[in-house]
């Protein structure tokens, strides 16, 4: 770090070190020397390499830019939530694996929905056939949002709900669910996604255009704003970004990005940034690289603590504070000896955890197979664990900080984040950008440049291209009964036929009436959940008046 | 001189998992074939119908939704019923050993899980599809 007088002085030393000593011993072939996004590292940082100036871009725990961690005590005052994702088949299913994370230790809930579900379609649509529980939970309705829930107080748990285009929805059913508890709506904790640019960009669950569903997402941000507090109405989502084959710059910048256009969105719409800015919560990868994994967390914290207040102008400090969820990243798991994905995902786990996460979900080392089976899921949640209580890494906030490589990689990622905003700025923004397939094409070169790395050997990945083995042993995967989709069609299907139908169409009709004249959305979308209007059926009235997405393919 | 390949790769069902058509796609045009990429979510439907408009030597189906054994024998079915079962199809994706024995059986020449390294389906593909 900057802390001597004469940097020229360290510079020479540096590079005699270099000339004289390093370059003495040829270095390996083959393998590349750079960080799995293909940032440069140099053999050695040293205080000349690394600018840093304490106060300005580190300074303490819980203090701004947060760099060092968002909160003053961190995993000394509590840990992270514990939080694993699940979801599979009908509710009931999901209502038993629920418990049996409660029961195992688990801290928080998190629900999968089936992709039926997350393109706004109904069980029973012909669209919806071969998908309906596969990948997730099929909700259709208020109906199936109690069987869910059920025996789970709503009001002692956090629930997060992975679910973007029909959020505002599955968010009424949650309330309503609520509702019927007896928890009033300001004791409702959770995180609902909401993140449609993030759709847009990688994940690809989308139903409306981008101008629309931004207003959606406004329209829940306020709402909770004013009556469910404790709810973080958007998590800005990195995760998928990556998972589609990204750098961990492009998931920084872009997820920041999406993040900045948020705000830009409920500040057009009239919101003061310190109502609505400390719900805003984030989400991100935790990939193998280990270091660059780190610093891509505390580049982060320190962008938006330093935007947030010098550029919209938040005196809030809750709302300078950037916390996220982690998850592990299921495009780094092999189906090849599967067993090893237990290693790379502790490791992914542990970067998170230098990295200060506020919430952790470790995949199961089968989930390149199938869905994880309960075993697998119990093992993910033993690894968390394990990092908690026996590594001592919690000991101490910020271990990392002040290495001079991790200072580095931070300052990198965040040069080229900035780089990265100023090209989206360049193309009028981020849903400009989006319509240009701007994302989509550098996250399509990164991940083809990253896949011709392995094939060349460049990158090992071991088991698939090093140290294979012949005869792969045959692992129990979880299989979900083909017969628990016919179930779920029927249940919809009988819900439509005993609930009050006048009742469903005037819902529906007001639902159409609010979405044409600009008025929020969330009480219609209130009363048509109590009125159990499914969810599709809500989607479909919104179709009408708003039409569809199509995005124009590039590869 | 052989005239190329030419390859549609399609994405059923609803899952927008797209890095891996996406690099096969490109793996494929830099081998030299032709390739047409249907963009996400089609139904089965609509990909037997690309396939037939774009005359396709090959179908190449990337599916990781789980839903491959409700769509693909739909697209086997689709190219048979429309006299198109000259057409290779292939699948890429998380497909359990059992199903891939099944979908094998039904007509699917090739099956391609995580970690295939694209050299084995360009090759594969050179190997299946005779141009004279």
């Amino acid at each position: 770090m900057a802390t001597t007088e004469d940097p020229s002085a360290e510079q020479t030393a540096t590079d005699e070190w270099r000339a004289g000593l390093y370059e003495a011993t040829p270095e390996r072939e083959g393998e590349a020397f750079s960080t799995i996004s293909g940032v440069q590292n140099e053999p050695l940082y040293t205080p000349h390499n690394v600018e840093v100036d304490y106060e300005r871009d580190l300074g303490y725990p819980g203090v701004h830019p947060f760099t060092r961690g968002v909160y003053p005590s961190m995993y000394r005052g509590r840990l992270w939530t514990m939080r694993q994702f699940a979801g599979f088949g009908t509710a009931a299913e999901t209502n038993a694996r629920f418990r049996y994370l409660l029961e195992h230790g688990q801290t928080g809930l998190s629900t999968a929905f089936d992709m039926p579900t997350l393109m706004g379609y109904d069980s029973d649509n012909p669209r919806s056939l071969g998908e309906v529980g596969r990948e997730g939970v099929a909700v259709d309705s208020l109906d199936d949002m109690e069987t869910l829930f059920a025996g789970i107080p709503l009001g002692e748990v956090s629930t997060s709900m992975t679910i973007n285009s029909p959020a505002a929805m599955l968010l009424a059913f949650y309330a309503c669910v609520g509702e019927q508890q007896g928890v009033p709506l300001d004791r409702l904790r959770g995180t609902v996604q909401t993140d449609i640019l993030k759709e847009y960009i990688a994940q690809k669950e989308w139903i409306f255009p981008p101008e629309p569903s931004m207003r959606l997402v406004v329209d829940m941000i306020e709402w909770c704003a004013q009556e469910m507090p404790l709810m973080h109405p958007v998590s800005i989502s990195g995760y998928h970004i990556r998972e589609a084959g990204s750098t961990a710059a492009q998931e920084l910048a872009f997820t920041l990005a999406d993040g900045f256009a948020y705000v830009d969105a409920c500040v057009e719409r009239g919101l003061d940034v310190d109502d609505f800015a400390p719900r805003l919560s984030f989400f991100f990868n935790a990939h193998l690289d280990f270091f660059e994994e780190i610093a891509k967390y505390r580049a982060a914290r320190r962008i938006w603590a330093r935007e947030l207040r010098d550029r919209y102008g938040a005196k809030n400090p809750r709302s300078w504070l950037m916390r996220f969820h982690a998850q592990t990243a299921g495009v780094s798991l092999t189906a090849q000896q599967p067993e090893v994905n237990l290693i790379r995902t502790a490791l992914e786990a542990l970067a998170a955890v230098l990295g200060g996460t506020q919430s952790l979900h470790t995949n199961s080392f089968d989930e390149a197979l199938a869905l994880p089976t309960e075993n697998a899921v119990r093992l993910a949640l033993r690894t968390q664990q394990v990092i908690a209580h026996e590594t001592g890494v919690v000991n101490t906030i910020d271990p990392l900080g002040g290495s001079y490589y991790v200072e580095h990689l931070t300052n990198e990622l965040e040069r080229q984040a900035y780089d990265y905003f100023d090209r989206i700025e360049r193309l009028g923004g981020v849903v400009e950008a989006i319509k240009e397939n701007f994302f989509q094409r550098e996250i399509a070169e990164a991940s083809f440049r990253y896949q011709a790395e392995v094939e060349a050997k460049q990158r090992i990945v071991v088991g698939v291209n090093r140290y294979q083995i012949e005869a792969e042993p045959e692992l129990e995967i979880l299989k979900i009964d083909p017969a628990l989709e016919e179930r779920q069609i029927a249940r919809v299907q009988a819900l439509r036929a005993r609930r009050d139908s006048a009742a469903v169409e005037s819902a529906l009709a007001r639902l159409q009436a609010d979405a044409a004249e600009g008025r929020n959305l969330m009480p219609p979308i209130l009363d048509a959940a109590r009125a159990y209007v499914t969810m599709g059926e809500m989607c479909d009235a919104l179709r009408e008046v708003w039409g569809v997405w199509r995005e124009t393919p590039v590869f | 001189m052989a005239r190329k390949i030419r390859v549609v790769i399609a994405k059923p069902g609803l899952d927008g998992h797209d890095r891996g058509a996406k690099i096969i796609a490109r793996a494929l045009r830099d081998a030299g074939m032709e390739v047409i990429y249907t963009g996400l979510h089609q139904t089965p439907e609509q990909i037997v119908e690309t396939a037939i408009q774009e005359d396709a030597d090959a179908v190449g189906i990337s599916i990781l939704s789980g839903a491959h054994m409700t769509l693909v024998p739909r697209i086997l079915d689709g190219l048979r019923e429309n006299g198109a079962d000259d057409v290779i199809v292939v699948v890429g994706g998380t497909i359990p050993a059992d199903d891939a024995d099944e979908l094998r059986k039904r007509g699917v020449a090739g099956i391609f899980t995580p970690g295939a390294p694209t050299s084995e389906i360009v090759d594969f593909l050179k190997g299946a599809v005779p141009v004279a």
